[in-house]
């Protein structure tokens, strides 16, 4: 029965009347939305703080002491973590002994699916970088770093080097080949979990993070 | 409808976007069957099963088939409104498994067995009030809370042991991208991460129409969805998904399926004019922006896909005769079509249809033509038009109607059709011809 309805439905669509090719769309509307690369930053946290995501502002050499600290001071009991990236690697190579457990997401999902539910504070991931039209941060989950980590825990940390901020989705996507090198899983994240089903009015936290903190990294000063 | 004016506050780029979109769109529909198989092609090599299904009957077996296979007892749902279309929570609790619906509203209304009232806002129809009652007489441990938050929370609680607990997830699609089998998926809410990543097995449902060609189509069609829908510049996710749980992968489902359903839109696909239905992205602007909509809700309309949207795909799929009252439920005021993203000319497609369900039926290949049609109306029209293509037998009705026409009893037949819930009619004394001829203006 399945293979009849592939044949019949595309039989059914060959056999209208056919279409005359159409021309190439005008994408110039996308490719000029551009922004300064000075004013990519300030933008992107602009438009995501407006939804309600927060900003760790630090450098290339304290942004692990800077989520270690962060963690200390929310009163995390731990830590996940993906081990196999560089800034994973980095991460525990500076976390202090004392304070929050730091655990590494480096088992599959059955073993571990308990702790990640009820155990875990917050999840640190990197990203590929940001979005400055809309706001936006670029998740490509991967074996070194599960996808659950950023949406499991109630707080997820997002590592954003802010000299990788995209003009816009279809910029970034046109500028890394995207479509050559599709992950199992991308995703763009721009704040925490959010709904206004009930009467229209703005809630925070339902099903995802309930906050997300952006781990700033600005330029090599 | 202010806020989505304000994300759409340039009128340059509105006007361009908006022509991309309709493009995008539109060049799509031209090459539908053969970025079909490329879609299923691509899904294949990435390790994604692909099913079809020409029936909403087809496509819940389709989907009860992977369920078993699994021994699936427990389904948490993100937003789907294909799955609406197949009634696929209560096909699958009458197999004995739980469907549970996860984004927020869906969750409300299916608690308390109802049907969404609007594609975007799902339990737009209730108050805080009425949903807090329900959470009281349905949740166990919840407390009486009318805090949106709070009542936030209790939905949260509940839901994550659901996504823990859960066998299989089910979702909808936005937009599936023929050249890199991607299925992209858009929220807020996390519920549809949670659905799709979180169960063994995941199980995506998609009409034939959602196909695009390329990747770069889906980041001009995501804009106008977002602002349209919702007057956001972006949502807080938007997950795209090209495989299962790949080699050395943690998490993510074992399993992803795809079940692509007809159910009728091969049918719209034939009409050139009307296949322009399928271009629709589900933003709900239309409905938002609609005064019969606004004022009657969404359950009036007896139909899966309410407001003006629903009008076209409602009747094609039913049948135009039988859901004529749906077409004749429009003042033609237009401004669905001026706030459609992607341009489709609602109103010229209602009035097309009402055509059809009126029309003398032979040739038509659209579902009900001409069963909608009454022998005296149709004569009554072919008098009209008669009469209004004559001079002569304008001026005699005219003045039969201004002379004669206030005696006419309203009880006559047909015409008590009209009086029962209105007033009879009167026809003034004089004609208009006879007022201007006193005036002195002269004849044309």
């Amino acid at each position: 029965m399945p293979e009849a309805a592939r044949e019949h439905i595309l039989g059914r669509l060959r056999r209208a009347t056919p279409r005359p090719a159409a021309p190439e769309p005008d994408v110039s509307v996308m490719a000029r939305k551009v922004h300064a690369p000075d004013e990519r930053y300030p933008r992107l946290r602009r438009l995501m703080e407006a939804v309600r995501a927060e900003f760790l502002e630090t450098t290339a050499a304290d942004w692990p002491g800077a989520v270690a600290a962060f963690a200390e001071a929310e009163g995390f009991r731990a830590l996940a973590y993906g081990p196999g990236t560089e800034a994973g690697a980095r991460l525990a190579a500076a976390w202090p002994a004392r304070g929050p457990r730091l655990v590494a997401f480096d088992r599959p999902i059955e073993e571990c699916k308990r702790e990640l539910f009820e155990e875990i504070d917050g999840g640190f991931t990197t990203t590929l970088g940001g979005i400055a039209e809309t706001g936006g941060l670029i998740l490509w989950p991967s074996p070194q770093e599960p996808r659950l980590l950023s949406l499991v825990p109630p707080v997820h940390l997002a590592l954003l080097d802010t000299t990788r901020i995209h003009d816009s989705f279809w910029h970034a996507m046109r500028a890394e080949r995207w479509a050559e090198r599709m992950p199992p899983n991308a995703l763009l994240v721009s704040g925490p979990s959010k709904t206004a089903d009930i009467e229209q009015t703005l809630a925070y936290g339902v099903h995802g993070p309930k906050r997300l903190v952006v781990v700033a990294v600005r330029g090599r000063d | 409808m202010a806020k989505r004016a304000a994300a759409f506050a340039d009128p340059v780029e509105w006007r361009d976007l908006r022509a991309l979109g309709a493009a995008i769109r539109a060049r799509s529909l031209t090459r539908l069957p053969e970025l079909l198989e490329q879609l299923e092609e691509r899904c294949r090599e990435n390790g994604i099963a692909v099913h079809w299904a020409e029936t909403a009957d087809e496509a819940n077996a389709a989907v009860l088939a992977i369920l078993e296979l699994h021994g699936a007892k427990r389904v948490v749902k993100g937003k789907s409104m294909v799955s609406e279309e197949m009634h696929l929570n209560d096909y699958l609790e009458r197999h004995g498994i739980e469907s549970l619906e996860s984004d927020l509203g869906e969750y409300i209304i299916q608690l308390d067995g109802e049907t969404p009232s609007h594609i975007i806002m799902p339990a737009i129809h209730k108050n805080r009030g009425q949903i807090a009652r329900l959470f009281g007489q349905k949740i166990r441990d919840a407390e009486y809370t009318e805090d949106v938050d709070a009542l936030t929370a209790i939905a949260r609680r509940v839901l994550r042991r659901k996504f823990f607990e859960a066998e299989a997830g089910v979702s909808g699609v936005n937009f599936a991208v023929a050249e890199t089998g991607t299925l992209c998926l858009v929220e807020n809410e996390g519920n549809g991460r949670m659905s799709t990543h979180v169960p063994p097995v995941h199980i995506a449902l998609m009409g034939i129409e959602k196909v695009v060609e390329r990747l770069e189509d889906v980041p001009p069609l995501y804009s106008l969805l977002t602002r349209s829908a919702t007057a956001q510049p972006i949502t807080t996710y938007f997950n795209m998904i090209t495989g299962p749980r790949s080699a050395g992968e943690k998490d993510g489902p074992r399993e992803v399926h795809l079940v692509i359903l007809d159910n009728g839109r091969s049918r719209t696909f034939a009409d050139r004019e009307l296949s322009a239905t399928l271009r629709c992205i589900r933003c709900g602007a239309c409905m938002n922006h609609c005064p019969v909509y606004t004022r009657v809700g969404g359950h009036a309309y007896e139909a899966v896909y309410p407001g003006p949207i629903g009008k076209l795909v409602t009747p094609q799929s039913e049948g135009v005769g039988r859901r004529h009252d749906l077409l004749e439920a429009s003042s033609l005021c237009g401004a669905c079509g001026e706030v459609c993203p992607v341009g489709i000319p609602i109103p010229e497609l209602i009035v097309r249809l009402r055509a059809e369900a009126v029309g003398e039926g032979s040739g038509s290949e659209v579902r009900g033509a001409g069963e909608g049609r009454h022998a005296l109306e149709a004569a009554a029209w072919k008098m009209w038009s008669a009469v209004h293509r004559s001079p002569g037998l304008y001026r005699a009705a005219t003045l039969a109607a201004s002379r004669l026409g206030r005696w006419m009893p309203g009880s006559l037949p047909v015409l008590s059709a009209w009086t029962k819930v209105r007033t009879t009619p009167r026809p003034a004394r004089r004609t208009l011809h006879e007022l201007a001829d006193e005036k002195g203006i002269p004849d044309a």
